[in-house]
């Protein structure tokens, strides 16, 4: 689906990640026990759907040249509130879960455009501020998932592709279709790319800015949500490291964190490629140690490759 | 007028300074063809040419900032090349830049000695010689503050005289000013004179830039020209004229440039009766009627930009009126002004202009793009219809639509941007600079275009720091000086020397003019 709307430039091969990802997955075919399976194929699109949903809206918002550091402890939020409210009802809690992620965004959104300052700094206090919440709410506590429906919905399949996995995909569609096809995604790439060009085009820049953070903290808090249906539980430190993978992903598939420049093909890559990896070491027996060392150069390589490839 | 007491018979006969064959670009743009230059020790060899000749980039590549793509450069016959400022200033070549590259936070001493700065044991600073030493080259350029005073207090004629000190600090055996007397009083010119006359008599060979002929013919001995990035000549001060030179600059004869046929104008399109913005305008009144081309003329900081960036809609005022065809505008913002048809192709085009890493397509829809879309769903192909047309009426050159507007050549890019703002179908096109670092061909093909657009009803306000441009497009000029209008000439009757007397504060036509002190007109407000 995603093939029909894409324009020359997005295909797979011109996205040197995929290439990448390939590449690696190749490399671990040779090395890695049981790397070839398909229930290990599985295993990696269901794994790569939380970074996954979590990407995608923050690489809108970073094509829009601003970013969302809260988008981990949204996340956790949202999470806990789904699994902690449970005695409600599993649909009303999902709700209140994606509920707070929306508002989390629209305040980032609102914040960011009427106050003028970065988005830097403005998500920096956003994620303090929604950490304190989670542990507020938490007492640093787990949480398991009261309705067994829910843990089931996360190792759910609908076919051969895991339901999560499939969601994620969808979703991923649909957002690179708004971003090409739309006045609203022209407009993203138009601010992030020249802001003062923009503003004197007469394009409503916060406007658009606060649609995208609510992307931002909607995508967050599904990917929460959809990380907790895995475990069948929420746990006091999700959010911690998401965030880093996040901006990883999105910056090793090609978006330039200034603005103006990236897609959600080279996203998702970037999501394939590091689930990939990660599962490849896994498999290897790899100490965790080693695993973020590893992963560390390799996509700091991936970097330097795309630099001299020219498209970063 | 030329200074004649110093350098006589005996001179160097070695050039200390000598470049040849001197070539760069930038991106698509050529900004030194070929160049060369030639100075000897102990004379003051001025360097002139329009608004993107060259000289910059020139001095920037003597300073050890950029490298050329080819060339060579001598020093006391000794081939040269310079790994970076410091290495320039080394070997003995010192430039004082236009814009100030000063850091405000830090005092003046260590501005003087930035990347130099006097040492004791263990690396410390010797910030007791610093000041010392600074206080020196201060003194001997008389100015009245101490090199401890930090120079982020100092107002923009003392900090010339900073930067000027940078050159005074070491023991050149070049010095670079480049339009060194831009923000500074009459009398701090003097004191720069005398200072340059001294480095004079130690033999240092001082190029100094300016667009200012008056000037130049005061303190040169010889005169160069650049057009375009390419040599175009020497002479001697004390030989040639100010008309000479600017033949030589402009590259055609200045009563040439005015044959435009006067129109007459058609109705008032836009009208802006005394209006003001604190600091940057006062009481500014003229009108532009449809088919019409008001230049507006004047030196960097006027306050030409200002205004037209008040029409717009992005500036506010605190005084007067603006109206668009008879209708009062008031408050406006830019998307306001679109709508009612005003458009503005800023100063800036990379960075105002375009958005870089965007196809030119949709750059030029970028204002409309509601109506090449449907339900927020863009529609490509009436995208396509919408720039054809234009790139076909302006014979844009592009290998296709999609192409990143960055890969465009300046002509090309600038055209894009006039592409954008016409396709919103404006009733008044205000052009600010609109051939800034473009070379000749596409130049004249935009004024052309320019005088298309005026003969098919469009009003246009052409704002231009360039004298040939102005008059040779123009039906009628206004000069601006220090925020003020102080002259409405008609194209027909003007020549370079009026339009320069009345920019530059002199009384022209005395019905005509505000009375203006000489010390007021020239650090204005």
């Amino acid at each position: 689906m995603t093939a029909l709307v894409l324009p020359a430039g997005r295909t797979l091969l011109r996205q040197p990640i995929w290439m990448f990802a390939a590449a690696a997955a190749l490399i671990f075919v040779g090395i890695a026990p049981h790397f070839v399976s398909i229930g290990n194929a599985q295993n990696v699109l269901l794994q790569s759907s939380t970074i996954g949903f979590l990407s995608l809206g923050l690489t809108i918002v970073m094509i829009n040249g601003n970013i969302d550091l809260s988008v981990g402890w949204v996340a956790a939020l949202a999470a806990s509130l789904a699994v902690g409210l449970q005695s409600f009802g599993v649909l009303p809690a999902v709700i209140a879960g994606i509920a707070a992620g929306v508002l989390i965004g629209l305040l980032n959104g609102l914040i960011v455009w009427k106050s003028g300052i970065d988005s830097f700094i403005v998500t920096l206090g956003t994620m303090a501020a929604v950490r304190g919440v989670v542990f507020l709410y938490t007492r640093e506590q787990s949480f398991a998932a009261m309705n067994l429906g829910y843990s089931a919905f996360g190792s759910s399949f609908i076919g051969p592709l895991p339901t999560l996995g499939l969601l994620f995909l969808v979703s991923a569609s649909m957002l690179e279709f708004v971003l090409l096809k739309t006045v609203h995604g022209r407009d993203a790439y138009a601010v992030g790319g020249g802001r003062q060009a923009s503003m004197d085009a007469g394009l409503k820049v916060g406007w658009h800015m606060t649609i995208n953070f609510v992307l931002s903290g909607f995508f967050a808090a599904i990917g929460g949500i959809a990380l907790s249906t895995q475990l069948g539980a929420s746990t006091p430190d999700m959010g911690s490291d998401l965030v880093l993978w996040t901006i990883t992903a999105i910056v090793v598939g090609g978006t330039d964190w200034r603005g103006g420049q990236g897609s959600l093909v080279g996203t998702v890559g970037g999501v394939f490629a590091i689930a990939i990896l990660r599962n490849g070491l896994a498999l290897m027996h790899v100490p965790s140690f080693y695993v973020l060392v590893i992963l560390g150069a390799v996509l700091i390589a991936a970097l330097v490759w795309e630099r001299k490839l020219g498209t970063i | 007028m030329v200074d004649t007491q110093t350098h006589g018979e005996e001179r160097k006969q070695v050039p200390v300074l000598r470049v040849e064959g001197m070539s760069k670009h930038f991106l698509a743009t050529r900004a030194l063809d070929n160049a060369r230059l030639e100075v000897l020790g102990g004379e003051v060899h001025a360097l002139t040419g329009e608004n993107g000749a060259g000289k910059s980039t020139l001095m920037k590549i003597l300073g050890g900032a950029l490298t050329p793509d080819t060339g060579t450069i001598w020093l006391e016959g000794k081939k040269v090349q310079f790994k970076g400022t410091l290495d320039a200033r080394r070997w003995g070549i010192v430039l004082v830049h236009q814009e100030l590259s000063l850091v405000p936070q830090i005092s003046v001493a260590e501005n003087i000695f930035l990347g130099n700065l006097p040492r004791r044991s263990f690396a410390r600073v010797d910030r007791r010689k610093m000041i010392q030493d600074a206080n020196q080259v201060l003194r001997r350029l008389e100015c009245d503050f101490d090199a401890s005073t930090l120079v982020k207090s100092l107002p923009l004629g003392k900090r010339q005289m900073v930067e000027i000190a940078r050159a005074f600090s070491v023991s050149p055996k070049v010095a670079i000013f480049d339009e060194p007397t831009a923000s500074l009083s009459e009398q701090d010119k003097e004191i720069l004179f005398r200072a340059i006359r001294d480095l004079r008599r130690r033999s240092v060979g001082i190029i100094y830039i300016s667009h200012r002929l008056e000037e130049v013919f005061e303190i040169a001995d010889r005169i160069s020209v650049l057009r375009d990035g390419a040599y175009r000549g020497t002479l001697l001060a004390s030989d040639t004229d100010e008309a000479e030179v600017t033949r030589m600059m402009i590259g055609r004869n200045v009563e040439h440039a005015c044959a435009t046929a006067g129109h007459a104008g058609g109705e008032p399109v836009l009208e802006v009766i005394g209006l003001s913005a604190p600091g940057k305008f006062r009481d500014v009144s003229f009108t532009v009627r449809a088919g019409e081309i008001v230049g507006m003329y004047g030196l960097v900081g006027a306050g030409r930009t200002e205004v037209a960036e008040a029409i717009f809609g992005l500036r506010r005022t605190t005084d007067g009126e603006i109206r668009l065809r008879g209708k009062r505008l008031h408050r406006i913002s830019p998307k306001e002004a679109v709508a009612a048809g005003i458009a503005l192709v800023p100063e800036s085009r990379k960075e105002q202009g375009l958005v870089l890493n965007m196809s030119c397509r949709a750059n030029v829809t970028l204002p409309l793009l509601d109506a090449v879309s449907t339900c927020g769903m863009l529609d490509f192909g009436r995208e396509q219809v919408v720039f054809d047309r234009y790139a076909q009426a302006l014979a844009i050159k592009t290998t296709g639509s999609t192409l990143k507007v960055m890969y465009l050549s300046g002509g090309n890019q600038q055209k894009i941007v006039i592409a954008k703002w016409l396709a919103t179908d404006p009733k008044l096109l205000i052009l600010d600079e609109p051939t800034r670092g473009i070379d000749v061909g596409s130049k004249a093909a935009i004024h052309i275009l320019v005088r298309d657009l005026a003969d098919r009803g469009y009003a246009i306000l052409l704002i231009s720091s360039e004298m040939s441009e102005v008059l040779g497009v123009s039906d009628r000029v206004l000069a601006m000086y220090s925020g003020q209008i102080v002259a409405d000439f008609d194209a027909r009757d003007l020549t370079e020397h009026k339009l320069v007397s009345a920019v530059l504060g002199d009384k022209v036509d005395e019905s005509r003019l505000p009375t203006l002190p000489m010390s007021q007109a020239i650090h204005g407000k």
